[in-house]
């Protein structure tokens, strides 16, 4: 990771397995996550597709080749993206989700 | 006065993705559509018109989907440009439609409120509501209109529920409410939270979450989404699809093929003029029919397209798939557009159509040509089973299969490769996003597939019609004139300008074993493949090779060419742009003549390579 999270005990969504669920607490593109656009496209992207904090988030599926994309429940839809996309997505993980 | 009243109104759809509004589109135009382009860009434009029960006729315009009037693509540009009326050849409309599906409502309340931002009067319709219903979801449907401030309909689009309402409404909101100032601008991130924000507290005041939520999905999905289940059913799905393809579609393609026959010699009897007899019989009925004689495959793909798309699964397979073509740098979704081209490119070209990104959608318009259409096929049959032994290998698998097994792999395998090398070493820029929202599963409407399915079949018509019929009668002409001399002996098609070019490229064509008679055959070749095959057995004159020719003219080949000619032969094909319509397709889908360009240049340099070291090698191996 080329940068951190801003709240200690967040963690990116990109780092969640199925089952993980919790709360979005900030979304956030660096560098490292928005490949052919810039950070703030991605961010915007994101947050219209309902990316946004205060969200419920959890983890449901994920590819079988290096566990990519991987699809999410974001409230009530369901959300397919990569996993490079989803280090945008800073994620507070419940205790039994995590 | 009357007529000033009675004029139409225009009305437009807006909607997020999967909120059935093509179903409220078709519910409310019925089959009074017209499928058309917008000026200037690949985007599909939809209009229909209905009659209110006042007598005024409204136009309505389906828009596409979009989750922020902040156009991405060009799709969406075209969305925002029609709401904010500043379409180039097109009228703003008077009235617009937010259609929203109503088991989730959070999105599009963001959508309307930019939507209210325009300034346009606008209804909502909440779609879907009988789904809701059955969900046990309450929406307390006056508050939540004073809140957006825009009447709303409930509807149930695939059953026409609601649809008059929503039609009066629309109406009486058109003529009574001008449009007012327009404040709409692209929102930042921070705007587009506070949104979210102003939504989720409308949310909280007038709707109450479901008390029935939808579990099939979640179910569904289990399995369709398993890592290793998933693939096995997707692969089960394509080879379905493709069984389908080839073995449905047969019969129907022989009546197709035996009524042009039939209509070619009925019109030859009537028609007495020679070289108009010839123009119509050889050149144009002929040559549509050669074309015609893949709409079965076609239709027959579009059906499983849309049955896909309509339940939801389509989102799914491009899950499944994107890691996979991603390591060609291909977009999940361009698998649609690369299955579609092993019934034909030209549907595959305009399918891709769903790609949203511009570089993700050219690179998958310039590989579709190398997936082996259905044109191929009489070629590689004629030139397999005459060349290649009919005997097993391995102990169980037969060699002509084989063969023509590898000629499949090797045309899906380079187009991969092309595609790799297209994004690794021309577009080094990092790849676009891959996010996408996976619908709920849904039962796919009979009215609505039927529907969708005559649209698309007529799309393919006019386009590749157009482009077809005006290239029948150019390379009939080739093929034709000038005519032979008087007391010539040869076949007419030599002395021809076809003949001509034939006999011009041979030398070129001669280091990889190609003799006169397969580089003639090449020019009317280029109609579609599979007229290589009757073009030599005009060459040989072995009659009509539908019939007893065909196995003349395979007796022929076999004693008179090469198995290192043949295979060079086979290698070209893989690889050569022998389709002047693909090529017009990809001129009119990329608006411009460059990408056809490159797609010439680069598929002929590889199938001038491929055919050169295979004829090398096998004139090595001692097969020259």
């Amino acid at each position: 990771m080329t940068h951190t999270q801003s709240d200690p005990s967040a963690r990116f969504l990109s780092e969640g397995a199925p089952g993980a669920r919790g709360v979005i607490v900030r979304v956030h593109p660096h560098d490292d996550a928005r490949g052919a656009l810039t950070v703030e496209e991605l961010e915007r992207r994101l947050l219209e597709l309902g990316f946004v904090e205060g969200a419920q988030v959890e983890v449901l599926h994920e590819g079988l080749f290096g566990r990519d994309p991987m699809a999410v429940k974001l409230d009530d839809m369901r959300v397919a993206l990569r996993r490079r996309e989803a280090r945008a997505v800073e994620v507070k993980y419940d205790e039994a989700g995590a | 006065m009357t007529e000033a009243v009675l004029s139409p109104t225009r009305m437009a759809l807006v909607g997020n993705p999967n909120t059935g509004k093509t179903a409220l589109f078709n519910a409310l135009t019925g089959s009074r559509q017209k499928v058309a382009n917008y000026a200037g860009v690949t985007v599909e434009r939809k209009e229909g018109t209905l009659t209110a029960p006042s007598g005024r006729t409204i136009n309505v315009l389906d828009l596409p989907g979009t989750y922020s009037l902040r156009a991405r693509s060009p799709d969406e540009a075209v969305t925002r440009d029609a709401v904010l009326g500043r379409l180039a050849g097109e009228t703003p409309p008077d009235v617009i439609v937010c259609v929203a599906d109503a088991t989730n409502l959070r999105l599009v309340l963001r959508l309307a409120l930019e939507l209210k931002q325009v300034g346009r009067p606008f209804v909502l319709a909440l779609n879907m509501y009988d789904i809701a219903q059955r969900q046990g979801l309450r929406i307390d449907v006056e508050g939540l209109s004073k809140a957006i401030g825009a009447p709303i309909v409930a509807t149930v689009a695939t059953r026409k529920r609601g649809v008059d309402d929503l039609v009066a409404q629309a109406e009486a909101l058109a003529l009574s409410t001008p449009p007012g100032e327009n404040t709409w601008r692209e929102p930042d991130a921070e705007e587009i939270r506070a949104a979210h924000a102003q939504s989720q507290r409308i949310m909280k005041a007038f709707v109450r979450p479901p008390e029935r939520p939808d579990t099939v999905t979640a179910k569904v999905d289990a399995l369709l989404l398993h890592p290793v289940a998933g693939l096995v059913i997707l692969s089960t799905i394509m080879f379905v699809i493709f069984q389908a393809v080839f073995s449905w579609a047969t019969p129907l393609a022989d009546g197709i093929d035996a009524g042009f026959a039939l209509l070619g010699e009925l019109v030859g009897q009537v028609v007495t003029h020679d070289l108009l007899r010839s123009l119509l019989v050889d050149g144009l009925i002929a040559g549509v029919g050669s074309v015609l004689v893949f709409l079965p495959q076609i239709i027959i793909v579009f059906f499983f397209i849309l049955l896909l798309e309509d339940s939801g699964y389509m989102a799914r397979a491009a899950f499944l798939l994107d890691r996979l073509m991603g390591v060609a740098g291909l977009h999940g979704r361009a698998f649609i557009p690369l299955l579609s081209s092993h019934a034909c490119a030209i549907p595959g070209i305009m399918s891709a159509r769903v790609i949203d990104q511009k570089h993700d959608r050219l690179t998958t318009i310039l590989i579709a040509p190398l997936m082996t259409c259905s044109a191929r096929l009489p070629v590689y049959t004629l030139i397999i089973s005459a060349l290649i032994p009919s005997r097993t290998v391995a102990g169980f698998v037969n060699l002509q299969g084989l063969v023509m097994f590898g000629l499949y792999a090797t045309g899906l395998v380079s187009g991969l490769i092309v595609a790799f090398v297209i994004r690794r070493v021309f577009w080094r820029s990092a790849s676009e996003p891959f996010m996408m929202e996976m619908p709920t599963y849904k039962a796919p409407e009979a009215r609505n597939v039927l529907l969708n399915l005559w649209q698309r079949v007529a799309i393919f018509m006019s386009r590749a019609g157009r482009i077809i019929m005006p290239l029948m009668v150019l390379v009939w002409a080739l093929a034709t004139f000038p005519y032979p001399p008087e007391g010539a002996t040869g076949p007419a098609i030599d002395y021809s300008l076809a003949g001509m070019m034939g006999h011009a490229i041979e030398p070129l064509l001669r280091p990889i074993g190609f003799n006169w008679e397969m580089s003639i055959a090449l020019i009317p070749g280029m109609a579609a493949r599979e007229v290589a095959v009757a073009t030599l057995g005009t060459i040989y004159s072995v009659g009509d090779v539908d019939g007893a020719g065909g196995a003349v003219l395979q007796q022929i080949v076999a004693s008179q060419w090469s198995l290192a000619s043949g295979l060079a032969f086979l290698a070209w094909y893989v690889f050569a742009p022998q389709c002047v319509a693909t090529l017009g397709v990809v001129k009119r889908e990329t608006n411009g003549w460059l990408w056809p360009g490159v797609m010439f240049v680069y598929m002929f340099a590889l199938a001038y390579g491929a055919a050169f070291v295979v004829y090398r090698t096998a004139v090595a191996l001692g097969w020259g």
